[in-house]
């Protein structure tokens, strides 16, 4: 407690007014089977532009702990990595981390913002935690600045299934500022030569946990992940049933070492897993290359996937939303369309 | 001594109007907001989350005593709270603000349903709310409900089995790259994937209320209370600045035949992997 204080005294001399205290971040740091989230990575990118200390979180199970915090603390622009480990930790579940949060951020804490991926689990434990420290959250943002003199915190971000931007402000009356970041609006952090102090925390364990964790199934794919692949086939309703949109769409990501993504259509149907849907209630993600195929390009969808680079779109239907955002249209039947394309693009 | 015999269980099920998930949204010319003179209708997510509730008390019959709803806005809430009583909810409470009131944030909504818990007689057992509002995309006033009252929590659920006599509940839930089981203890805060299904049904779609339905819900109370009497505050505290179009991306380009697809491909640099 005295260190950190004297930290904090030693950093004075950068505070524009002295009511305003100087950011210092703190990022939660997921990570799965010992390798850093990307989405995490993203989330210290965005935390970084905020100007000031950058403090890692990492929590999980005694076994795995470790090996995570030596990967964080050679991130680039990291100060410093905290680290807990508890078998409670191994599954991170709100009501057990929630706790361990709280007392990391209450008053006497040097953190300003508390900063997370938007990713499933971050979406579950960040809101938790801002409603017990009784501080506002701000969702998914694609932008942030702080601006030194006022104390204010600016942030960006989608709403109406990306149809409108809206600008939000918190003000420095806002002690601790809480955000998820939208992974495709900010570069992975990279490992850097120096290395951010490591540091202990003790966890916090909680007696009789209301909630207890049973099973995790996570869908098995040889392909690129979709949240941060740079190439995506993504296929709608059209694809007729799942034998089909596997036949259909595999052989085309295949060749061109794409994931394959689907439409809420193509989910609802049955055709694809659900853990494959783009749009707004899905994944949302940004890739190089996007083929939507037999996709109308419903707003929803159109929500998850028009920051791709380049769009391209396979449909029958030639007045289809998609083609109003898509850079190469194909009015074509996808039955045709995609293997001949597939053949083409294999012996080219 | 007898033990006593389980107390039946009480669902409160909050819903927000929100533009049509079907409308063209159209930021408004002093980039304040949107332009909301538009169709309105309950929130999908909140749709889904009433029809598991009726669901809920369909499968456990006798074992839920109360499906409630409440809404927290202007006097147009009302008419999604109907729609919510047609559908099988009991009654309601809409929490009415004035219509020139800034749209609450999750927190201040959070702590007003914490307030409605508190007052209800019979306590609330099960609070099912959507996962997101299609409007502000926010996904945090379950998470900040279940917060606020320390109780566990289980979000993005697509299957819930209760328990009625243990009091927990199984439930599934989509997470980044599957699902994942927990066993929650209840009083539980559930909030809603698209995909809630419980077991017997292959897929979840709200029901379309029936015209009898409809005229019965005009029966149902709506009980209104005011964020005054509930002693919160509702008034923002981040202040939105700009609402601003999303930049327009200049597509409709088409090409005659797959070999030109290619040769667009190739220009911008995508071949075989």
């Amino acid at each position: 407690m005295l260190r950190t204080r004297i930290a904090v005294a030693s950093r004075a001399f950068a505070r524009g007014y002295a009511t305003a205290k100087p950011p210092h971040a703190l990022v939660f740091l997921e990570h799965r089977a010992g390798v850093i989230d990307s989405g995490s990575l993203s989330a210290l990118t965005a935390a970084q532009q905020l100007g000031g200390e950058l403090t890692g979180l990492v929590l999980g199970a005694p076994d795995e702990v470790k090996a995570v915090a030596e990967e964080a603390q050679k991130l680039k622009g990291v100060n410093t990595i905290l680290h807990s480990a508890s078998p409670q930790y191994a599954t991170p579940l709100p009501e057990v981390v929630t706790p361990l949060l709280e007392k990391l951020l209450s008053d006497s804490s040097p953190f300003t913002h508390l900063v997370s991926a938007h990713s499933s689990s971050a979406k579950s434990i960040l809101p938790r935690v801002a409603a017990r420290l009784d501080v506002p959250a701000v969702s998914d943002i694609t932008s942030v600045q702080y601006d030194a003199p006022s104390g204010e915190t600016t942030f960006v971000r989608p709403i109406y299934a990306g149809n409108a931007i809206s600008t939000v402000v918190a003000s420095s009356d806002i002690p601790l500022k809480v955000f998820t970041v939208r992974s495709t609006a900010f570069a992975a952090a990279v490992p850097a030569d120096a290395k951010a102090e490591l540091k202990l925390v003790d966890p916090v364990e909680i007696n009789d946990v209301s909630t207890t964790h049973i099973k995790t199934s996570l869908t098995k794919s040889d392909r690129p992940e979709l949240g941060v692949a740079s190439r995506i086939v993504s296929g709608g309703r059209a694809l007729k049933n799942a034998e089909t949109f596997e036949k259909t769409l595999y052989p085309l990501a295949d060749v061109l070492g794409a994931a394959v993504g689907a439409s809420r259509a193509a989910v609802d149907a049955g055709y694809a897993d659900n853990s494959l849907q783009v749009g707004q209630t899905g994944k949302v993600v940004a890739p190089e290359l996007y083929i939507a195929v037999g996709i109308s390009g419903a707003i929803q969808h159109l929500a998850g996937m028009k920051d791709s680079k380049m769009i391209v779109a396979i449909n029958k239907d030639a007045d289809a939303p998609i083609f109003q955002v898509a850079d190469a249209g194909l009015v074509a039947d996808l039955f045709e369309a995609v293997p001949e394309l597939t053949e083409k693009l294999k012996s080219a | 001594m007898r033990p006593s015999p389980a107390r039946l269980l009480n669902i409160l099920v909050p819903v927000k109007r929100a533009v049509d998930y079907a409308v063209k949204i159209r930021v408004n010319p002093q980039q304040t907001g949107i332009d909301t003179n538009v169709k309105h209708s309950m929130n999908p997510f909140d749709e889904i989350a009433v029809e598991e509730a009726v669901r809920l008390r369909e499968k456990l019959k006798s074992s839920i005593e109360s499906i409630k709803l409440v809404s927290i806005g202007p006097s147009k809430c009302s008419e999604t709270l109907r729609t919510g009583l047609a559908m099988g909810a009991d009654s309601a409470i809409h929490i009415e603000t004035p219509d020139s009131a800034p749209a609450p944030e999750p927190l201040g909504v959070a702590k007003a349903l914490r307030q409605i818990i508190a007052k209800q007689e019979g306590g609330i057992d099960i609070v099912i709310l959507g996962k997101q509002a299609i409007d502000d995309d926010a996904g945090q006033t379950g998470q900040m409900l279940a917060g606020l009252l320390g109780w566990s929590q289980a979000t993005f659920a697509s299957k819930v089995d209760i328990d009625v006599e243990k009091k927990v509940a199984t439930v599934l839930r989509e997470i980044d790259g599957g699902s994942e089981e927990i066993r929650c203890r209840l009083p539980v805060i559930i909030t809603t994937d698209l995909r809630w299904a419980l077991a017997e049904l292959s897929r979840s779609e709200p029901r379309y209320a029936s015209l009898p339905n409809i005229m019965k819900a005009k029966k149902k109370p709506i009980e209104k209370l005011t964020p005054e009497q509930l002693g919160v505050d509702l008034t923002p505290r981040l202040q939105t600045i700009k609402v601003s179009e999303p930049p327009k991306r200049v597509g409709g380009a088409k090409v005659e035949n797959v070999d030109q697809l290619i040769e667009k491909l190739k220009e911008a640099g995508f071949t075989a992997a």
